[in-house]
């Protein structure tokens, strides 16, 4: 389970630029769901995001894991359960370094970094198998640096990474954004499959409306640091996009934008 | 004209130390380390201090690693816990630096001719006791830097080393790896000044001497030699020669040489070149200058074809 509680989030305090995102802000995700957030820019889905694997500091509130506060627990700490795909294709990977180490890195994510070899040359096969699965022509390309592949093939290789080892939580930051629809598809397809497989509590910020509506168990929008549309089960299962986006039309049109 | 090639040599194989230094902090942590002008001479401080009290002279480059890898430490802490932009850190340890091998040395210090140093010492002398103190010079620092450079391609590949090469190209990835990325910094931080320092003690060596200047522009030095041997690199492995010998199984290795390898060849032909420099004339104070207008040339030219500095 994973809670934020009566959280307050405020930009720049004491300044005249201050801005307060949340204020009392709480949300429940329940162990396994897989929750859609949809919402403008500067609604807080991305810095929701941010709070909860501890990536910027918040002004009140507690976070919390399976009931137990980890507010003041350090962000890499928080990684030991949590898994994260950014939007840039490129935050997920090495670039400088090959698709195997950048692999075998992910592999040994929880267990020490110390001097044995850094690529174990048994889970080569166990590599190339996962890449198989992927079916974007990856198996070939283990020696290949990663910065040399292209945007789609980066995001599937950095989801493969950030859930390679076991895991509770994973967080998707508008992880198919920069991607074309086609590749988009592939990997949202793939990110189901793993969420699934692996029984996974996901939040998937994301401005795919039809995304947000097929895949997860629950849907939120976000205005301006209120969570102002949350459906979960047979009421999702019966929200179309056009709903949605008629709700969305209309908030835009209360905030002026 | 032959002495003067393997003294130059000689140099080009003990700075190299500075650059693999340099290596680890400028090209793959991302970090230009100018604390780099305050290690170099606290090694070399160290080892003045240590040789006139008739230490063992290949203990002294155990006590140099260490007092390197503290100031690395220091740089390292101020940097990740006290949040200090990188550049301002390495000043920092460079400025205490300065005072604090004074305090060590006491002044400048010379070594005198009936102190053992590594290259007279009992065990080279049983080994190569028929060569000139020249050539055992050059062999001598020829070992140590192949020796070094074989370590370090190690490390790189270890698990340690994979994840000190990720922090450089992206720290992000680091985090969500649960890993503290400020530790690996440091950790980089610490090999990179303990070589800085061993290269220190060598040159005290090599001169019998430590001056309290002898550190000014060490840092631009294994830029310089760093930045030549990477471009040369980068040049080399996009040639039609090493695309060939890609294709042939058992010669793979020599395609696509070591970013280490190539410091090494950066660091003498940087050598080289201010030697070529000085032998056409040139005065000695004129020397940093030279070394600052050739950093600048080598800089500019890499750049111009675009080459970022790409580590191993």
């Amino acid at each position: 389970m994973l809670e934020v509680r009566n959280i307050t989030k405020i930009y720049h305090p004491g300044t005249v630029t201050e801005q307060r995102l949340f204020e009392n802000f709480s949300l429940t995700v329940e162990q396994g769901q897989f929750v859609s957030i949809v919402g403008s820019n500067g609604s807080g889905k991305t810095s929701l995001l941010n709070i909860i694997c501890g990536s910027i500091p918040i002004e009140g509130g507690e976070v919390l894991v399976g009931g137990k506060p980890i507010t003041k627990m350090k962000d890499y700490r928080r990684y030991a359960t949590m898994g994260r795909v950014y939007q840039n294709p490129a935050a997920g990977t090495c670039p400088n370094l090959t698709m195997l180490e950048n692999l075998s890195l992910a592999d040994n994510k929880g267990r020490p970094f110390g001097l044995g070899r850094g690529i174990n040359r048994k889970r080569v096969d166990f590599y190339r198998e996962q890449l198989r699965a992927l079916d974007l022509g990856l198996e070939d390309k283990l020696d290949v640096k990663m910065g040399a592949l292209s945007g789609g093939q980066r995001q599937a290789v950095a989801l493969l990474m950030a859930t390679m080892t076991p895991l509770e939580f994973l967080i998707l930051d508008e992880h198919t954004a920069a991607l074309d629809p086609k590749t988009a598809e592939i990997i949202m397809r793939l990110t189901n499959q793993v969420i699934r497989e692996k029984h996974l509590t996901a939040m998937m910020v994301t401005h795919n409306l039809r995304h947000a509506v097929e895949y997860g168990d629950r849907m939120l929008m976000m205005n301006r640091g209120h969570i102002v549309l949350d459906r979960s089960g047979a009421e999702k299962a019966a929200t179309s996009v056009d709903d949605i986006l008629q709700q969305f039309n209309a908030l835009s049109l209360d905030s002026g934008t | 004209m032959t002495d003067l090639l393997i003294s130059t040599l000689t140099q080009g194989l003990i700075y190299a130390l500075i650059s693999f230094g340099v290596y680890i902090t400028y090209s793959i942590l991302d970090f230009p380390d100018l604390g780099v002008d305050g290690t170099f001479p606290l090694g070399a401080a160290v080892t003045a201090v240590l040789l006139t009290r008739g230490v063992d002279p290949w203990l002294t480059l155990v006590a140099a690693v260490a007092v390197g890898a503290l100031a690395g430490l220091f740089t390292g802490v101020v940097h990740v816990c006290l949040r200090v932009r990188n550049l301002l850190a390495g000043i920092i340890t460079m400025t205490a630096l300065f005072s604090i091998n004074l305090q060590i040395a006491g002044s400048n210090l010379t070594v005198d001719r009936g102190t053992d140093t590594i290259f007279t010492s009992a065990p080279v002398m049983a080994l190569l006791g028929d060569m000139t103190l020249m050539g055992r010079k050059l062999v001598v620092s020829l070992v140590l830097a192949v020796v070094i450079k074989l370590l370090l391609d190690l490390y790189f590949k270890t698990k340690s080393g994979l994840l000190l090469r990720a922090v450089g190209d992206n720290a992000d990835l680091v985090t969500t790896l649960a890993k503290d990325r400020g530790a690996v910094k440091i950790l980089g931080l610490v090999i990179s000044n303990a070589l800085v320092a061993l290269a220190g003690c060598i040159v005290c060596h090599e001169q019998r001497s430590f001056s309290a200047t002898m550190g000014t522009g060490q840092l631009v030095y294994g830029l310089a030699a760093v930045i030549i041997g990477v471009s040369l690199m980068n040049f080399y492995a996009a040639s039609p020669a090493a695309r060939g010998l890609r294709k042939i199984r058992g010669l793979r290795v020599l395609a696509s040489p070591a970013g280490t390898t190539a410091v090494i060849l950066g660091s003498v032909l940087y050598k080289l070149c201010i030697q070529v420099a000085l032998s056409a004339g040139l005065p000695a104070n004129m020397m940093k200058l030279v070394t600052a207008m050739l950093f600048l040339l080598v800089l500019v030219l890499s750049g111009r074809k675009g080459e970022a500095i790409i580590h191993a």
